[in-house]
């Protein structure tokens, strides 16, 4: 069992976006940025993997950032602190190849921004110049805007509905980053968030032939390369998300085959999501 | 009619009387494919007795060479003869910590069954149903007896997985007083006995019960602990202690044929369709969470257990149409006979020497239908069966929904790539000494099961795990394997 030591609602709007920290001194003694986890909240629960927003070493815990779309995740949001989550399996897959490459772009998505931050803090922690550029549907699911100031030189901001920062997307910042008045040289990029975000931040970069590392989010179910739900192809070739990824060379993965797979089961949590709500209002 | 006469003249040569190889019971097949339910109801007393007096009771049992664990076979059937069942229990337990389990699963017809001299000329004794009977009486009937237990050693060994090697070998080693931990990835202990085997074939209740059995012995079992991820072996033996690590961590990396249309919607290997199944019940989805789609057309690719256990799932789940495609032919088949048979009985759609070729997709992404090839037999391959060769210009397709992909299991790199020093052959496959003694090349790693064979059976990876127990023993105590 996995304590909850603090719960925090960053927003409480459908979907919600909630925040734990979760005692696990061995998962935070071995996590590296990229890392993810898979949980399962009870006996009847499905298995989830979640990415580490960050942990604590010195009180060996880690922080787990969730949207609520699907059964798990309300029924996740539904916990209080001091309440336990049964299983909880990690630090899995390969982590964040961090060197000194010059400047790096990190560009989060949504929640997205949850799992960056960790990236963002080690590439910073390389001695790289680190630009953030964070995009969200309105200010009000603005999450780590601190924490991405933090750990970046320079960070912006875009907002679908211009509420806040740059009316637009994450991709209009880059691009006028890349050859905009700046034009400033561009060493790699990380983008994390929707796939739709992944594919287009892609588009971007690939004329200019900019290395860019996505972080993919798919299906699983074990997370040790067991079961194959969660491949995609990479570059023609197969490949396992949970443990020859998350992170692959985004010019070489199908997002499209991607997108088509996360699919699979929308009819399935449409029930689940409807008989949980049947009977929680019971 | 005999006369008095006849009778007369042969009155000491003690006439057996011809009992027929008794029958198990099994729920009727249009009922079970809707359910999961075991199959067969197991023997009654009275069954028991008669199949045991089947046994010829050979001074010198050929069944005992062929059992992987060498199992006393004529002594326990002896024993239920007598009806002392819980003595029959014992005598199994001394040699296999498992019989409820083996008794279900193991191929008898191919060790021990295979060789009995009754079979020679009549069916062969039912050696594992009366395993299984024996097992299934001690649970019901018998008190928790702790076994005879080693004084405590202090010496500390990590076992990596809870299927079938890891839990013998952890069975072994807490009775030799040694500190146990078995370390599984899953959030439940029993490997592919709880992932992979569905509850229609063994219950996972009787899984819980043996694993529940070693706790009690005092085997500690460590939940969702990715040996490789959270702890490397290196860790385990430099900073946790562990003198001796056994690596049993299965044949866990799923087989794809490499054809177009896999990454349809709809495929999925063998691995992803039980464990969804099974370890996560999503057959009772909604009331377990996690999903399983109800295809009503499926196509499970394949001839060995793990395609049948996945065809009768997808029945189970209201297919109207499971079919087997396998290339070869029947007989051929690498599935128990029993399985097959029930498969049948069901109404499982067998296509032989058929080979998938490609599967074919809807405009949105999801499985439409299969293309396949006539295949025949030719000379034989390397492993003695008669390679299957494509007729050319017989493809043809078949409509369906789904594809589960059941072509065999690798061995997953997760534990050896994160282990300096552990030596693999080019299949992944961790390389011992011999697989008496399962020493691998690194001091103090021992490795048994599926790991060290590639994909096989519950009772040779037990064995593995019993014999490696032993080893380690010797390593541990009286130093006499080394590095």
């Amino acid at each position: 069992m996995y304590e909850i030591a603090e719960k925090k609602v960053w927003s409480d709007e459908v979907p919600g976006v909630k925040e734990f920290k979760i005692k696990a001194p061995l998962i935070a003694e071995k996590h590296q940025a990229g890392q993810f986890v898979i949980l399962r909240i009870d006996e009847n629960g499905e298995r989830i993997p979640l990415t580490i927003a960050h942990k604590d070493l010195r009180n060996g815990t880690i922080n787990l950032l969730f949207q609520e779309v699907g059964k798990t995740t309300m029924d996740l949001g539904r916990l209080k602190k001091g309440d336990s989550i049964m299983d909880i399996s990690g630090p899995l897959g390969t982590p964040t190849h961090v060197e000194r490459y010059g400047t790096v772009v990190c560009i989060g998505g949504g929640i997205g921004v949850a799992p960056l931050h960790p990236i963002a803090q080690a590439m910073k922690g390389a001695g790289n110049n680190v630009i953030s550029i964070i995009g969200v549907k309105t200010k009000n699911i603005l999450i780590y805007e601190d924490l991405m100031n933090a750990t970046s030189d320079e960070l912006l901001i875009t907002t679908d509905d211009g509420s806040y920062g740059h009316h637009g997307f994450v991709t209009d910042e880059l691009k006028s980053l890349i050859d905009g008045e700046r034009k400033i040289p561009i060493d790699l990029v990380v983008a994390i968030g929707p796939p739709i975000m992944m594919k287009m931040v892609c588009r971007v970069t690939e004329p200019y032939k900019i290395k860019t590392v996505v972080s993919l989010n798919t299906i699983m179910i074990d997370g040790t390369g067991m079961c194959g739900a969660c491949r995609v192809s990479v570059d023609g070739k197969t490949r396992f998300v949970c443990v020859d990824g998350p992170e692959f060379d985004g010019h070489q993965v199908d997002f499209d085959e991607m997108m088509q797979r996360q699919r699979q089961y929308l009819k399935e949590e449409k029930i689940a999501v409807e008989t949980c709500q049947r009977q929680c209002s019971r | 009619m005999t006369s008095p006469k006849e009778e007369e003249k042969k009155p000491e040569k003690k006439k057996r009387p011809k009992i027929p190889r008794q029958a198990m019971p099994v729920q009727d097949p249009a009922v079970r494919i809707r359910n999961f339910n075991e199959v067969p109801y197991g023997y009654t007393e009275e069954s028991a007795k008669l199949e045991s007096i089947r046994c010829i009771q050979c001074k010198k049992p050929f069944c005992i060479d062929a059992c992987p664990v060498r199992i006393n076979i004529p002594g326990f059937i002896k024993k239920i003869n007598e009806g002392d069942i819980l003595e029959a229990a014992r005598i199994i337990k001394k040699d296999n910590c498992l019989p409820a389990i083996c008794g279900r699963v193991c191929p008898q017809e191919d060790q021990c069954e295979r060789v009995c001299i009754v079979g020679k000329k009549d069916a062969s004794v039912a050696i594992g149903r009366l395993e299984r009977y024996v097992a299934d009486y001690e649970a019901e009937h018998g008190k928790f007896e702790m076994p005879e237990m080693a004084p405590k050693t202090g010496r500390k060994v990590a076992v990596v997985g809870s299927g079938p090697g890891g839990l013998a070998c952890a069975g072994e080693l807490i009775k030799m007083g040694h500190d146990v931990t078995v370390f599984e990835a899953l959030h439940k202990s029993g490997g592919v006995l709880v992932y992979g085997i569905p509850e229609f074939r063994l219950p996972k209740a009787i899984v819980q019960r043996e694993v529940d059995y070693l706790a009690k012995l005092g085997v500690e079992f460590r939940m969702n602990f990715v040996v490789g991820k959270i702890r490397t072996v290196d860790d385990l033996i430099e900073k946790d202690g562990y003198e001796a690590v056994f690596l049993a961590n299965g044949a866990g990396l799923p087989v794809f044929m490499n054809i177009p249309g896999e990454n349809l919607n709809g495929v999925y290997s063998a691995n992803e369709y039980l464990t969804r199944s099974n370890l996560m019940k999503a057959y009772k989805f909604p009331d377990y969470d996690t999903p399983i789609t109800r295809w009503k057309n499926v196509a499970v690719i394949g001839g060995g257990n793990v395609a049948m256990d996945a065809v009768r799932t997808a029945l189970r789940l209201g297919a109207d149409n499971a079919y087997i495609i396998y290339r070869r032919s029947h007989n051929e088949m690498p599935a128990r006979k029993e399985e097959i048979e029930h498969a049948e009985e069901e109404g499982i759609q067998f296509r032989m020497l058929t080979n998938p070729i490609r599967v074919l997709g809807d405009k949105d992404g999801w499985v439409r239908a299969i293309e396949c090839i006539k295949m025949e037999l030719g000379e034989p391959d390397e492993s003695g069966r008669r390679r299957p060769v494509p007729i050319k210009g017989s493809e043809f397709e078949i409509e369906i929904d789904a594809v589960v992909m059941a072509i065999g299991s690798g061995s997953n790199p997760l534990v050896a790539s994160s282990t300096p020093g552990l030596n693999v052959n080019k299949w992944g496959n961790i390389i011992v000494d011999s697989e008496n003694t399962g020493r691998s090349s690194k001091k103090g790693v021992f490795a048994g099961g599926d790991i060290v064979t590639g994909a096989a059976t519950v009772i040779l990876a037990m064995g593995a795990g019993r014999n490696v127990a032993a080893a380690i023993n010797e390593y541990l105590v009286y130093k006499a394997i080394g590095w």
